[in-house]
């Protein structure tokens, strides 16, 4: 239970931010990326105080603790090499970023604005997703004949 | 337009980098939105209930604000193919990227993770491309 209370909190902290930085708004996330237009260069302050935070925190929680309070073990991503599959990924979220000026830590906060276009773009998204991976288990599973 | 905001885009990340170090501490887990977001989804990850759980704050927070009578400024300038369109690209995308902005932008690069330098270059690269396209190729 106190778990689960925890994730909530953590995760309203994580929704607080991502409104007060005001990248909950794709109009400001969008005119970040418009630099020969109506350029707002709020995004770089939103990850300068967010990464001093997490690269000071970090070394404090991994250079003090062994393991996390609810958890035996820290699960941190394993992965190592850099692929196409990390590139095209990357790139093509890019493209789609721009075109809707939603990314997932901005959209899911925006739900609880009640807004029907925050709806569309999440659902689509989850589509995307589960797309994605449906064909990647295809692919690292080929079809016996 | 929208206002440059450095005091509160500043203190609005320091909280989300706070975020980020909470669950790490107490629940050793990255605070990458996609991957959070990816366990909820069927068929769900094991451990889905701590996944809900920050996914019902981080929605509940902008909610309890605009409860609280202090206004949010949203906006959305697209169209709602673009929102079709752009969340599907997003999300095959964020699938083969392995992350976002709050997983390989602030927890990647905060562990000097090589792949998430790599994501962020590539997603930054092209999304700042595609609304130079958008808004003075096409647009202009």
């Amino acid at each position: 239970m106190g778990k689960l209370v925890s994730a909530f909190v953590i995760g309203g902290l994580f929704g607080l931010g991502i409104a007060v930085s005001g990248m909950i708004n794709p109009a400001k996330v969008l005119n970040f990326f418009d630099i020969a237009g109506t350029w707002d260069p709020s995004l770089v302050f939103v990850m300068g105080g967010g990464l001093a935070v997490a690269f000071v925190g970090y070394r404090l929680i991994f250079a003090r603790r062994k393991r996390p309070v609810f958890e035996s073990a820290f699960a941190l991503p394993s992965k190592k090499d850099i692929d196409g599959q990390l590139v095209s990924g990357a790139a093509l979220f890019g493209i789609g970023w721009g075109i809707a000026g939603f990314c997932p830590g901005g959209a899911i906060p925006a739900l609880g604005l009640g807004r029907a276009e925050t709806l569309i773009f999440v659902v689509a998204m989850i589509a995307g997703i589960a797309v994605a991976r449906l064909a990647r288990t295809r692919l690292a599973r080929p079809a016996v004949t | 337009m929208t206002v440059f905001t450095p005091f509160q885009s500043l203190l609005g990340g320091a909280l989300i980098g706070l975020s980020a170090v909470l669950l790490m501490a107490l629940h050793g887990h990255i605070a990458g939105m996609t991957r959070i977001l990816t366990g909820v989804i069927p068929p769900v990850s094991a451990d889905w209930k701590w996944r809900a759980a920050f996914l019902a704050g981080a929605i509940g927070a902008p909610l309890l604000i605009r409860l609280a009578g202090k206004d949010i400024e949203f906006n959305v300038p697209v169209p709602t193919l673009a929102l079709v369109v752009g969340g599907f690209l997003v999300g095959v995308g964020v699938h083969f990227g392995g992350g976002c902005p709050s997983g390989h932008g602030i927890c990647g690069i905060a562990r000097l993770s090589p792949r998430s330098f790599v994501a962020v270059a590539a997603f930054m690269a092209t999304a700042f491309v595609t609304v130079f396209v958008i808004r003075h190729v096409i647009g202009g």
